[in-house]
């Protein structure tokens, strides 16, 4: 009995704050209103853990140019960033009370386990392996891997150019395995990040660097002399990790999401960042799996 | 274990790289690092005045710094190295040589100067000197010292995982990518195919230094 009053708490919570949020967005008037509403969690939940305590960790991109990338005032910036923002705005956080930790493609699943990050908002791809350690919300994004070359390269405009090539990409990260797995001709170039990968590009060393277009377009935009080339040739959702058994905190984190799909602050999140390179695209479908499928 | 069972050709193939790192490196490390010993003790003050920052620059720099130097750095002057193998054995021989000197400017200042005077009495040269009569000396008490240094340079190839080299390291890592449910049992495969390397030498160190302790 007490599960099911708790269950309908939460559910009815859940239709506040998504009332409360749609009608922020009709009014125009900024992200104040979700922060000081009453926060009503089930008691020991992750939400009201995190809602209590007043801060949360979140782990993202450093050198990610549009998605997490540090300014010189040492706060992260970006369309992740943003996404964590509005998470933690949901959960009664303020910006300011967010602490970043930087998270690289090798590390997240170990911050995730080890608890040292609450959630993580790194252009995480969401897939089947990671899914026995981790857990995924979202997706918040789909986003394909695609190629980054100089300007004036005439020779490579698609996967299909890359034989005989070198491509720089990042040690131990998914478009490196899909690198090797279907495209057996192209040398690959490990590197330890991918904005490492820029000026061996530039010194003609590899010809081209590969990972999601998202991340490419980042480099392109910061740099004229590159170009991002073809359309992607993966569909790569980036998703939110989290604690693999923390299935309420994942469905939370969905109903979280559908309600900034709606009410327009993810696309507002998408504009003020990525956007600004990238055209917009529809809100994706979140996906609430079965653990145990 | 299952899992490095069933990966054991991918772990060779990163073993084998590792160990052409380590070997090629290695002995280019031991000749120019006891060139630069030499350097150390030659009468000549420019050779020591090389030598000495040589080995002072080089062991008191971290060895990522070399790796980034080389790779990231030297291009903006026009050095452009192929990215790869090459690359890595060039940092590592580089930085290893200034502790391979350092293990043997120690063995020569080991030997009683006694020797020295004694050959420079019946004529021999400078390089004579050297190479007859004190390095022969000075090696064979410097061998599990250098034993060490090949070991730590066995574990510092590990660095070249960051710098386009696929080597043990940067093998787990992709392993990683598609086998995330394996875990740590990556990382400690990884770790069993150093310790192939690096338990024989320490054991081959030992024993040197009995017979050495014996000799004496």
């Amino acid at each position: 009995m007490r599960t099911r009053l708790m269950v309908a708490a939460l559910a009815a919570a859940t239709l506040l704050l998504g009332a409360c949020s749609s009608g922020t967005a009709d009014g125009g008037g900024g992200d104040a209103s979700m922060t000081d509403g009453a926060m009503d969690f089930p008691a020991g939940s992750t939400m009201a853990k995190l809602s209590d305590a007043g801060t949360i960790t979140v782990g993202t991109k450093f050198d990610q140019p549009l998605f997490g990338l540090v300014g010189p005032d040492g706060v992260p910036e970006g369309f992740d960033v943003e996404i964590a923002k509005l998470i933690a705005g949901h959960l009664g956080i303020s910006p300011d009370k967010i602490v970043w930790k930087e998270t690289v493609s090798a590390n997240r699943e170990d911050f995730i386990e080890r608890g040292e990050v609450d959630i993580v908002v790194a252009t995480y791809t969401i897939n089947d392996d990671r899914k026995q350690r981790i857990s995924f919300a979202g997706p918040y994004y789909e986003a394909g891997q695609s190629l980054l070359t100089l300007k004036d390269n005439t020779d490579i405009n698609g996967p299909d150019d890359l034989a005989g090539k070198s491509v720089c990409t990042v040690s131990g990260s998914t478009p490196e395995a899909n690198l090797l797995a279907n495209y057996p001709d192209t040398k690959v170039v490990p590197f330890g990040t991918y904005s490492e990968c820029l000026e061996p590009l530039r010194n003609g060393q590899v010809d081209a660097v590969s990972t999601d277009n998202v991340i490419l377009a980042g480099f392109a935009a910061e740099n004229d002399d590159l170009e991002v080339r073809g359309e992607p040739f993966t569909a790569e959702p980036y998703g939110i990790g989290l604690a693999r058994e923390d299935t309420d905190f994942r469905m939370w984190i969905n109903d979280t999401l559908e309600t900034m799909f709606a009410d327009g602050s993810w696309t507002k999140a998408w504009e003020d960042t990525a956007g600004t390179v990238l055209p917009t695209p529809e809100p994706p479908t979140v996906d609430r799996y079965d653990l145990n499928s | 274990m299952g899992f490095i069972a069933e990966n054991l050709s991918t772990y060779v193939d990163g073993f084998l790289v590792t160990l052409r790192l380590t070997a090629v490196s290695g002995l280019l490390a031991l000749v120019w690092g006891t060139v630069i010993a030499a350097f150390r003790v030659s009468p000549l003050r420019p050779l020591r005045a090389f030598g000495t920052v040589w080995t002072e620059t080089l062991r008191n720099t971290p060895l990522t710094l070399v790796f980034f130097g080389m790779v990231f750095v030297a291009p903006q002057f026009g050095i452009i190295p192929p990215l790869g193998f090459w690359t890595a054995v060039i940092c590592l021989a580089t930085y290893t040589s200034a502790f391979v000197a350092e293990a043997v400017r120690s063995g020569i200042n080991g030997v009683n100067v006694g020797q020295a005077e004694a050959a420079r009495a019946i004529g021999l040269t400078f390089g004579q000197t050297l190479g007859n009569v004190i390095l022969p000396q000075a090696i064979r008490s410097v061998i599990p010292p250098l034993i060490n240094v090949l070991i730590a340079l066995t574990k510092n190839t590990s660095v070249a995982a960051g710098f386009a080299v696929v080597e043990l390291v940067a093998t787990g890592r992709r392993l990683g990518v598609g086998n995330a449910a394996a875990g740590a049992w990556v990382l400690v495969g990884v770790a069993i195919f150093y310790l192939v390397l690096t338990i024989p030498l320490g054991i081959l160190a030992a024993r040197i230094e009995r017979r050495v302790a014996f000799a004496r």
